[in-house]
């Protein structure tokens, strides 16, 4: 069981977008890629013979030929054709009318095939007749297949992209196979053939009358068990060996102390590197992200002298992280001026995550700065206040507001931290309450029962069966479970991770820290002193004479020009955390700034900037999308995600 | 390799160390079986431990230890009041996984007398914890025993017994298998279905389905499928129970899902069957035409293990008996009639197969698949019932199913096969399709049916077996077939005659119908070679059978019997007496009109002979009989007692006039003009034609 860590991978393949609730074709299939192969929608009005009519945003079918004879037929195709990486490709087509004799094909057909025929004459063209029910597989002669169809019946057509087979359905009934051996990029095709023939396609933009999902999940099962059964070559355990350095290189780099510790004593493995080194790192990943680069910088400087001086663009990433932290007011620089009762709450944060520190919790404050859902629902309410001070001005008064002294930004920011607290739970521990939602599919925490989302209708394995239960002699029962919701949120697990467990313990200090988050109103820039502003604006020319500087000896970098550029943006609004350039004061932006510094120290160490586990991971998804590429159909029950997630 | 638990690893753990080096040592000359014996209690315990590491995972050493006589003993211990609890589980242990071997192995164990042994011992020990060790390891051993298939169920269920082993049933998940395992195995009679729902057992199954525990839930669908198996009443509860506020039907489809283990997805939809057939659950219900239906055509595919096909074919032919509807989606449903002739060739290729491990069929299908050898059989049996079911109400896919190749050839065969199950199949199979009139008429007389079908109605004691036969055998005898002439060269009159007498009342129904359709407009020949092997005698009895079926159709064959003026006089001449008396007897008993109907119907049709009218005119009672009918407000009745009267004075016939005088007399006239007054316009008719006959 490892930690999934897919944030810290910088190249991430675009496979997995966010599922949107919205677009049910697209929640269909999950692991295709529209921008490189969108999926079929609706006909399309060019891809068709001229006897076709199209309407009802081209989806309902109409015949408008003679309807003499075979030569009148008219099929049309789909806007696209099936993407590989659909697995799984279904639609159902309704017959409205059977019109004059019912000769309605329903079916697939590659690009160019002749229009003005019905699917399944032709080469590379495969139908389902409703006059005669038989199929036709690039033939002008059918074989029985099933029964006829006409008026009221649903058709359905699916494909299954890995044994590239095609099967039908009729009202919601398996038909079985009827095509074996497809080729490629078929298109969705159906075909008329006399007059008064309609029929309305479904593509899955409403509920299809056949379960297609339960085909789907028997799918996901099978590919599941391939791999989970595919054979490694593990002569004289180098296989596990090599699992064991993977998982105790992860730890390591990403300084899990005393975990790596604990399991190299376990797996009788040594370290690359010293376990000062590693606590060293561990420091100043803790500062950085707690947001204090100041004292980051210090560290670095101190611990590993010429880092920094070696590597200009670095020490710039860090300094304009730290310019940032200063609006935020969270860098050292300005935080002992800022210390007030009206600290900005989401902003303020713990020096470290909790689960830096192997669980011996120092300092955390739940909710506040390393929590993703935390930050996502503070935005959702306040972009629609205002980003400027105009702006909201405006919308006061227009609201109503008849005072003639303007709302003061103040003000409207405590009704902003009001809102968010309306928003979030019903929760004594207000802050606390999004972390407990985070699914956690690292093993390190299995003790928040709350945090993973099992299906509740899973056979799970009986974890006890081992020392209560005599007569339990069958193999064991694998789990059964989707942790979908795992490709959103893994980017931050190592932080999720700590915090549930912090949660349960829940000491003086944490209750602490909490009850001066909870007393507090508002944000302002640098804590809303005016010496701090001052030091932050000074900082700010230091920075950018620095990119001059740097500008000057290494030439135009245009990523250095934009960091900076956003950084500044900051300055031009009154309430920089809900304006469009908001997003840097984020936490979770320190994260990569930290992963950059902690593979720079690794590198100079001459050891690998990234391990070999999230390499591993980041390989398979590459892996994956080319399969998706390649038209592999199993790529489609094989996000690296869900698999991870299933064996919890 | 037989695993040996937690349980009592925890339990005697500091144990091994002390016992291990002793073992080693007297490993062949077995010297702790004598220490079983003895009166000191840690010896004995040491014995027994040592017996337990001697017998787990060797099926040979099992096999001995059972000869040696030594179960005898450990029985002895555990029913033993004195003796430590510890002692009693280390015996239980041993005990359980000698039940674990072979099944004359456990078979022994029960011979022995280990069941009332352990139901004892769960009685005494019902007042501690169920999670107690020794609890446990007794439904351990119970689990095993039942499991092997071999220990009959009680004939009943104590109450009480019953009630501690459902309470065992809700916790801990060991204890829930093993009870499951139980209550699946004996649960066998309509009589302990429903004790076992007196006791609670519908609420503890729908609380195991919604284990966590695939373990659990695959006996606990096993348990309710045995429980609700042909019976409505315990059905009709199941179906209404409902656990974490989901119904059980919802439940089953849930563990019916595609992503579920294939076991569970079969006897889920086992489960699922059962309760339609029991009437739970309609045909039209989603849950059986969609799920049910689907998920068993799946499990037929050729890419699923021999004993989870044949498993599936069986249900699937079970649920799709009766409803056309689910036969006609059955039909359609995944290339099935293709499929399932996959079955019919499947013949070799588990030929060298090896006994399959772990195969947790349902109870009912217990052992079933131990030997590959029977799996052609098994394969073939299964087929032929699901042919059988598609094909009984449908005409169209009766033709489809005919025309799967080599079907006929099959069917033919299967009627002289060894194994009285494929037979069965063969012959059900050939019911089905002889209800197809087309059939009758084209394949079955190609195939020549009719000669392995008499074979298996002459020579088969197996009483199912010829119901089915002689129903095929009616079909068969209808006056289109033209297998009618064959079969009664095979000497068919005189064994059905002869079926009429056997005690079975489907039996008799079925030899008087198939005589029946034989009488129909038969030769002469034919009628009297009826009359003569059946006897008046036998009519009799018939007539008085209390089954009201068997009255109608011998009253049927009577009437194809008395038909033709030819016949008519001919028998009347010699059996007029008895035929008199036989109506006499029916309208005169205390039966439903229809019945009655059928009498008169004989006795117009007697009318219409020329002599035999006379056995009428002649007695003055059947006449009055027949006026009271004529005037009773049932206007069937009247009909065909009017019938009667209008052919007893049909005008041209010879003596007309003197009939209608004698009848005339008695008022009969007068009634008929009377009668013209009905509404009722078929008795209108019959009473005109009657009138007009009058001179």
């Amino acid at each position: 069981k490892m930690a999934t860590s897919s944030g810290r991978c910088s190249v991430e393949p675009p496979l997995f977008g966010p599922h949107t609730g919205h677009d049910p074709i697209k929640a269909l299939y999950p692991m295709v890629n529209e921008e490189e192969t969108p999926l079929p929608r609706c006909w399309s009005s060019k891809d068709k013979y001229s006897f076709i009519g199209l309407t009802q945003n081209n989806l309902r079918v109409h015949y408008k030929g003679h309807g003499k004879n075979h030569k009148d037929a008219a099929s049309v195709r789909a806007t696209n054709p099936i993407p590989a990486a659909c697995g799984l490709y279904y639609y159902e087509v309704k017959i409205v009318s059977k019109g004059r004799d019912g000769y309605m094909g329903i079916g697939l057909s590659s690009q160019g095939v002749n229009m003005n025929r019905l699917p399944g004459w032709d080469k590379n063209s495969f139908g389902y007749h409703g006059d005669d029910g038989h199929s036709f597989c690039s033939s002008g002669s059918g074989h029985p297949y099933g029964p006829t169809f006409t008026t009221g019946d649903v058709i359905g057509c699916g494909i299954n992209l890995i044994d590239n087979v095609c099967f039908y359905t009729k009202n919601g009934h398996y038909l079985g196979v009827a095509f074996t051996d497809l080729p490629p990029q078929l298109y969705p095709t159906v075909g008329l053939q006399t007059p008064g023939e309609v029929v309305d396609a479904n593509f899955g933009q409403a509920p299809f009358v056949f379960d297609i999902g339960e085909m789907m999940r028997e799918s996901q099962c099978r590919v599941r068990t391939t791999i989970q059964n595919f054979p490694v070559p593990d002569t004289y355990g180098q296989w596990q060996t090599m699992l064991h350095r993977m998982v105790s290189t992860y730890l390591v780099h990403h300084g899990y102390c005393a975990t790596a510790e604990a399991f190299a004593r376990s797996t009788s493995q040594d370290f690359d590197e010293e376990l000062t080194s590693i606590k060293n790192r561990q420091k100043i990943q803790k500062l950085v992200l707690g947001g204090r680069l100041g004292e980051a910088i210090e560290t670095v400087q101190q611990l590993y002298p010429g880092l920094l001086e070696n590597n200009h663009n670095l020490l710039f990433m860090l300094k304009v992280r730290q310019f940032i932290e200063m609006v935020n007011g969270t860098d050292t620089e300005v935080r002992g001026v800022s210390r007030s009762p009206s600290r900005p709450p989401t902003h303020e944060s713990s020096p470290s995550p909790p689960c830096w520190s192997n669980g011996r919790t120092t300092d955390p404050v739940p909710g506040t700065s390393s929590t993703p859902p935390s930050s996502s629902t503070t935005s959702t309410p306040v972009i629609q206040q205002h980003t400027s001070v105009i702006q909201s001005t405006k919308n006061v008064i227009s609201s109503g507001q008849t005072s003639a002294s303007p709302v003061t930004t103040e003000e409207l920011n405590q009704r902003n931290a009001q809102d968010l607290r309306a928003s979030s739970p019903p929760s004594a521990t207000n802050g606390t309450t999004p972390v407990i939602h985070l699914p956690v599919p690292s093993g390190s925490s299995s003790s928040s029962s709350s945090s993973s989302s099992t299906s509740s209708n899973s056979s799970s394995n009986m974890h006890d069966s081992d020392t209560e239960m005599e007569c339990m002699e069958a193999n064991s029962h694998h789990l059964q479970e989707t942790n979908n919701s795992l490709g959103d949120t893994s980017h931050s697990n190592g932080f999720s991770n700590g915090f549930s467990k912090d949660i349960d313990i829940q000491d003086d200090e944490n209750e602490e820290a909490m009850e001066v988050e909870n007393s507090v109103g508002s944000r302002k820039m640098c804590g809303g002193n005016p010496d701090a502003i001052g030091r932050m604006l000074a900082f700010g020319k230091e920075v950018q004479h620095m990119s001059q500087v740097l500008r000057r000896e290494l030439g135009k970098n245009d990523h250095n020009k934009k960091i900076l550029q956003d950084a500044f943006s900051l300055l031009a609004y009154n309430d920089p955390w809900n304006s469009p350039v908001g997003w840097q004061l984020d936490p979770l932006q320190r994260e990569p700034v930290c992963q950059s510094l902690n593979s720079a120290i690794l590198e100079s160490h001459h050891l690998p900037r990234r391990p070999p586990l999230e390499i591993c991971v980041a390989h398979t998804k590459q892996l994956i999308s080319l399969m998706s590429r390649s038209g592999i159909g199993s790529c489609a029950f094989a996000s690296v995600d869900s698999l991870l997630g299933s064996q919890q | 390799v037989e695993p040996h638990g937690p349980v009592c690893k925890l339990l005697h753990l500091h144990l091994i160390m002390e016992v291990l080096p002793t073992y080693m040592d007297v490993e062949h000359s077995r010297a702790y079986i004598d220490q079983l014996y003895s009166n000191d209690s840690h010896k004995c315990f040491q014995a027994v431990s040592e017996l337990k590491f001697a017998v787990i995972g060797s099926v040979r050493e099992k096999g001995t230890i059972i000869e040696q006589g030594v179960v005898v003993r450990l029985l002895q211990i555990l029913r033993s009041s004195e003796l430590d609890i510890l002692l009693k589980t280390e015996v239980v242990t041993v005990l359980n996984s000698l039940a674990k071997g072979l099944p004359e192995h456990a078979s022994s164990l029960v011979q022995a007398g280990l069941l009332p042994a352990l139901w004892e011992q769960i009685e005494t020990c019902a007042g501690g914890s169920g999670t107690s060790a020794y609890t446990q390891m007794i439904l351990c051993c119970l689990r095993s025993v039942y499991r092997q298939g071999c220990a009959p169920p009680p004939p009943s269920w104590d109450h009480k017994l019953l009630t501690t082993l459902i309470q065992h049933g809700y916790h801990p998940p060991s204890n829930q298998e093993c009870v499951a395992n139980i209550l699946a195995h004996a649960c066998k009679t309509c009589e302990q279905q429903q004790q076992l729902v007196d006791a609670g057992g519908a609420d503890l199954v729908a609380c195991m389905l919604c284990s966590p525990v695939s373990r659990v839930q695959l006996p606990a669908l096993h348990c309710l499928a045995a429980m609700c198996y042909k019976n409505e009443r315990v059905s009709s509860i199941l179906a209404t129970k409902s656990y974490g506020g989901k119904a059980v039907p919802d439940l089953l489809v849930g563990l019916m899902a595609r992503d579920r283990p294939r076991d569970m997805q079969l006897a889920a939809a086992t489960s699922l069957t059962f309760l339609h057939r029991a009437g739970a659950l309609s045909a039209d219900d989603p849950k059986i035409i969609f799920k049910t239906l689907q998920c068993l055509v799946r499990m037929c595919r050729r890419d699923r293990e021999v004993w989870e096909r044949v498993e599936a074919a069986n249900t699937l032919a079970y649920l799709t008996e009766v409803s056309t509807e689910l036969q006609r989606t059955a039909a359609m449903t995944d290339h099935l009639i293709h499929t399932m002739n996959d079955y019919l060739k499947d013949t070799t290729s588990s030929a060298g197969a090896s006994a399959p491990q772990g195969i947790c069929g349902s109870p009912i299908s217990c052992r079933q698949y131990d030997n590959p050898s029977t799996w052609p059989e098994l394969m073939l049996e299964a087929a032929l019932k699901v042919y059988a079911s598609l094909g009984a109400n449908d005409e169209d896919i009766r033709q489809r199913v005919i025309k799967t190749d080599g079907l006929m050839n099959t069917i033919v065969t299967s009627l002289s096969a060894a194994c009285p199950a494929v037979q069965l199949a063969a012959v059900r199979c050939l019911h089905s399709l002889s209800r197809s009139v087309h059939t009758l008429r084209t394949t079955f007389q190609d195939h020549m049916v009719w000669r392995p079908l008499m074979t298996v109605l002459k020579t088969s004691s197996s009483e199912e077996l010829v119901t089915v036969a002689s129903s095929t055998l009616c079909n068969l005898l209808l006056e289109f077939s033209p297998s009618k002439e064959h079969i009664l060269d095979q000497g068919a009159v005189e064994f059905l005659c002869g079926l009429t007498r056997r005690p079975h009342p489907g039996l008799r129904l079925n030899a008087v119908w198939a005589l029946m359709n034989m009488a129909f407009q038969a030769e002469h020949r034919v009628k009297v070679s009826i009359l003569h092997h059946l006897g008046t005698d036998q009519i009799f009895r018939l007539l008085s059978d209390t089954d009201v079926h068997i009255l109608m159709k011998t009253l049927g064959l009577l009437r194809n019997l008395l038909s033709t003026k030819g016949h008519i006089d001919q028998i009347m001449q010699c059996h007029g007496k008895e035929i008199m008396q036989a109506i006499i007897l029916i309208l005169e008993g205390e039966h439903s009109a229809e019945v009655k109907e059928q009498a008169l119907c004989i006795l117009a049709n007697i009318a219409d002979g020329d002599m035999a009218k006379n056995a009428i005119m002649s007695n003055e009672d059947v006449l009055k009989k027949l006026m009271n009918y004529m005037v009773i407000p049932n206007v069937k009745l009247q009909i065909a007692a009017t019938f009667c009267i209008s052919n007893l004075i049909w005008n041209v016939e010879e003596g007309a006039a003197e009939r209608q005088n004698k009848l005339r007399d008695m008022g009969v006239y007068k009634l008929l003009q009377n009668l013209m007054t009905t509404t009722d316009t078929a008795l209108f008719d019959k009473v005109k034609t009657a009138l007009q006959q009058f001179h």
